[in-house]
């Protein structure tokens, strides 16, 4: 009796409302899932079915032979690709900085660094848009890469510097005593403790710039438009194709999810260091 | 540490990603502050030059803008919100111990990960008022008697939005509010169990206090971003019908597709000052433990 009070009581407390929450950030999801895989005459039918009764593939197809969808996802790629490395290699040195030295400015440094994350992407976008075509890369995935750093870069500086404040100083001065200087400190014994850190923090990166739209639909054209552009575009004159929109969806978020499952511990732990701490 | 001559590895290290950034985000931010000084319309090139306040005059005396800096509170305020509450609910059901939290945990996150445009077009679809799926549930529970074309009626365009924007925004919450709990000493709990304090008083009197800090630098953050966001309303509904739907960011965005460049910089520079004051407790409590 006890036993039985005692279940239901965790039932309404935890299961049901954790069933409930659970529904609703899911269901999208599923329902989504559920649209790519209905033949157009049951997706524009009168009757609203839960699971496709005729389960086809052809909305994939058609993204992949008529809409030639490969093209923008190698250009989302290339995109993300070249604005993880970039970001990584200049925020990991400026990070070093901020955590292991004390100089003057540091403090100004920082702030130029946070404050960052506090422009509206409709600000920055208008006169991007005149710099780039000026540098002549405007419609060129080196100005989306370019655009992307204002946002990565000082979340990556950010994240990265408090990983860094996590290792031990005494690490690297055990190794200074042995004779090395700073650089071989750094290379030999931070940033082989540093790279899971690093991995995660380019898999943020990654995401980001996968999902980015704003910029997107501004400084691509047809030949490099990336994957957010290429699915609103498929919205064509004739209204929305919802078959074809759904299964890209189902294509775009798997392998963010895949990258965000593995390095999500590591990145949960660095976005909350700062916010529990402070 | 032993205090030595002014070193330069410091600045060579942190030159490379100012570099990038003074070029990518200070100057760009200085040009809209020039640009929103100037008749710059790109429909109308003949007409560029100064033009002092004009597009600031404009703006005040604009009723789009007035309505769209309304729409942008009312979005911020129900939209991070009911992100909180809801994120505050499920961090608290994660951080008690079942099977598969571990699972459930990961799952719940990936409307964090979604791109925007793709939650837009989800939930578009799911609002259709055609074919949507909301609709027939609804019908089908005998809630509505009639079909309800979400997103097409002023009425309901902008709570539909503003429900996704709460979807989109739990799981950061969560996640950053469950990292608070975990955080929490337990012998709090133990000492209120033993004052005979109940669910509620706990949850008021040691939770909440506990994780005071991480709500704080949470919702900051979770403001910047909301008010931020473009892609969610624009391929929901372009900030229709009847501009119902368009908040400043929206407005601006719509604005400068439109070529207008002059007057969709003075707007972004108003919500980029609005935004700093909600930023500059945000940086004060990050600088609090910083030493120079």
């Amino acid at each position: 009796m006890r036993e039985n009070k005692r279940g239901s009581a965790r039932f309404f407390s935890l299961y049901l409302p954790l069933a409930v929450l659970l529904v609703f950030l899911i269901f999208p999801f599923y329902w989504t899932l559920v649209t790519s895989l209905k033949p157009d005459r049951e997706l524009y039918g009168s009757i609203v079915t839960y699971w496709p009764r005729n389960v086809t593939f052809l909305s994939y197809e058609n993204l992949f032979t008529q809409f030639q969808f490969l093209k923008p996802m190698s250009n989302s790629f290339l995109v993300a690709i070249i604005t993880t490395l970039l970001s990584l290699t200049v925020s990991v040195l400026a990070a070093y900085a901020f955590s292991r030295y004390r100089f003057k400015g540091r403090k100004v440094f920082m702030m130029l660094f946070l404050t960052n994350n506090m422009f509206p992407t409709v600000l920055l976008l208008i006169p991007l848009y005149s710099i780039m075509r000026n540098l002549g890369v405007l419609y060129t995935p080196m100005s989306l890469v370019l655009s992307y750093t204002t946002f990565t870069i000082p979340f990556s500086v950010w994240l990265l510097n408090g990983y860094l404040d996590d290792i031990p100083r005494s690490l690297e001065e055990a190794a200074e005593v042995d004779g090395a200087n700073k650089a071989q400190a750094f290379l030999r014994i931070i940033l082989p403790v540093l790279v899971p850190c690093i991995v995660a923090t380019g898999v943020y990166i990654f995401m980001t710039s996968w999902n980015e739209y704003t910029f997107a639909v501004m400084f691509t054209n047809e030949a490099n438009r990336t994957i957010p552009v290429a699915l609103k575009n498929l919205i064509g004159e004739l209204g929305v194709q919802w078959g074809l929109l759904t299964a890209g969806g189902v294509i775009t978020i798997i392998p963010v999810c895949i990258m965000f499952f593995f390095a999500q511990k590591r990145l949960v732990e660095g976005l909350t260091a700062g916010a529990v701490k402070g | 540490m032993v205090r030595r001559k002014t070193n330069i590895w410091p600045y060579l290290l942190i030159a490379p990603a100012l570099l990038v950034i003074l070029s990518v985000v200070f100057v760009p931010a200085v040009n809209a502050i020039l640009m929103s000084f100037q008749n710059y319309d790109l429909r109308r090139p003949s007409q560029t030059g100064f033009a002092g306040l004009a597009n600031y005059i404009e703006i005040i005396k604009d009723p789009l803008f007035g309505e769209a800096l309304v729409k942008t509170i009312l979005w911020v305020v129900f939209g991070v919100g009911f992100q909180f509450v809801f994120g505050f609910i499920l961090a608290l059901l994660l951080n008690k111990k079942f099977k598969g939290r571990g699972f459930v945990r990961s799952v719940s996150l990936i409307p964090w990960v979604t791109p925007g445009v793709l939650i837009g077009l989800m939930w578009r679809w799911i609002y259709d008022g055609s074919y949507g799926v909301l609709d027939d549930i609804l019908l089908k529970l005998g809630l509505i008697g009639d079909k309800i074309p979400f997103l097409a009626q002023e009425s309901t365009a902008f709570p539909s939005v503003v429900v996704t924007i709460i979807w989109q925004g739990i799981p950061f919450f969560a996640l950053m509010l469950l990292a608070g709990l975990q955080g929490v000493p337990r012998e709090l709990y133990e000492a209120a169990d033993i004052d005979g304090a109940n669910a509620f008083q706990k949850l008021f009197n040691v939770t909440i206090p506990s994780i005071k800090n991480t709500i704080f630098v949470t919702t900051l953050l979770r403001i910047i971003w909301v008010a931020n966001s473009v892609d969610v309303i624009f391929n929901m509904t372009g900030g229709g019908p009847a501009y119902s739907t368009q908040t400043l960011s929206v407005y601006i965005f719509n604005t400068a597709t439109s070529l207008n460049l002059g007057y969709s910089s003075a707007m972004s520079i108003i919500l980029t000052l609005l935004l700093l004051l909600v930023a500059v407790p945000y940086l004060r409590s990050m600088f609090r433990n910083q030493e120079a």
